[in-house]
């Protein structure tokens, strides 16, 4: 009975290692793919975060589905239109530059122009305005004389 | 005056556009992802039923109807809020709604369909969430309308809300069916 015991919790801890073993042994190789891969792309679970970085378990499913993807010899390409398929476009950090991505893609760069341009006109106006500390004649002559009796008196 | 209407103006008109976009935004829910699915046929499977483990469930069977393919799990606390109005539309007999199990265990969703009532024609369970993964299922419940050619015509995810059924999903599984 012992004996028994004992060949089965042996077998139940070659079972459990045999299933670890992806874990255990990873291929370096695919486990860098699949972290570059899964980096890219957003979990949908809790959105804020990507595949790689995510403990909910779609996240961890999804990671599975890629490795075996890699090892099955499937392109990165083919992999990203796997998941696309899935989720939308909405799955990429990435996004295609599409129609409906159009104002995402150029959106910030039509805002830094429309700024540029802002910023450009209030200079110009600045520059040609007349200085704010503008000083009548006879007041500057007043200063310009107070100024070098000073001098005179500084040395 | 001119020049009042500049620096007035511009800013103001710019402050309303932007409270217009940040007041639709707050209206819509981030985790409603527009799905890829709708107008697609629905991805084929096969795989065994909940209440007979030996017999297999595959959406070729459901051809010729419309039908409601419902993610569930025992697991999933707004798969409680749903339920009831799941059971209401069996009594109903408004459209077969076959039930996917979703990574669950055996025991555990045929307990739960006993607590709760079983509305569905049928539940195929997903052991391994291969399904979902296929269906691109990330929030239990989920909901698809699918019409007699198998083609997806709707997804409702998070819980069917009686607005939702009343409103979208009855009108187009009537829709459908005419």
């Amino acid at each position: 009975m012992k004996r028994l015991l004992a060949a089965l919790a042996c077998a139940t801890a070659l079972n459990a290692f045999a299933q670890a073993d992806e874990i255990a042994h990873p291929d370096p190789a695919v486990e860098k793919r699949l972290k570059d891969l899964s980096e890219e792309l957003r979990c949908l679970v809790c959105q804020n975060e990507t595949i790689a970085a995510s403990q909910a378990p779609l996240a961890l499913d999804l990671r599975n589905q890629i490795r075996s993807m890699i090892r099955e010899g499937k392109s990165d390409d083919e992999i990203r239109a796997y998941l696309v398929d899935r989720y939308g476009d909405f799955v990429l950090y990435n996004p295609p530059l599409k129609a409906n991505t159009l104002l995402l893609w150029l959106g910030p760069f039509a805002l830094l122009i429309v700024g540029g341009v802002v910023v450009v006109r209030i200079a110009r106006t600045r520059r040609a305005a007349q200085p704010a500390t503008d000083v009548p004649p006879e007041r500057q002559r007043e200063i310009n004389a107070l100024l070098e009796q000073g001098e005179r008196d500084g040395r | 005056m001119n020049m009042r209407i500049v620096k007035f103006g511009i800013p103001l008109v710019l402050f309303v556009a932007l409270a217009a976009f940040l007041a639709v935004g707050l209206t819509r829910d981030p985790r409603e992802v527009p799905s890829p699915f709708i107008g697609k046929p629905a991805p084929p499977f096969s795989i065994a039923r909940l209440h007979e483990p030996g017999q297999q469930f595959s959406p070729e069977e459901m051809k010729g109807k419309v039908w409601l393919l419902n993610v569930w799990a025992s697991w999933c606390v707004s798969c409680r809020v749903e339920h009831p109005l799941l059971v209401e539309m069996a009594k109903r007999n408004d459209v077969p709604i076959v039930g996917l199990d979703y990574k669950d265990e055996r025991d555990k969703g045929l307990e739960w369909l006993n607590r709760m009532g079983n509305p569905y024609a049928l539940s195929a369970f997903d052991v391994d969430g291969k399904v979902g993964i296929d269906y691109g299922v990330y929030g239990v419940p989920e909901t698809f309308v699918i019409d007699k050619q198998g083609v997806i015509r709707y997804k409702q995810i998070g819980p069917i809300t009686p607005e939702a059924l009343e409103k979208t999903i009855l009108p187009l599984v009537r829709k459908l069916n005419a």
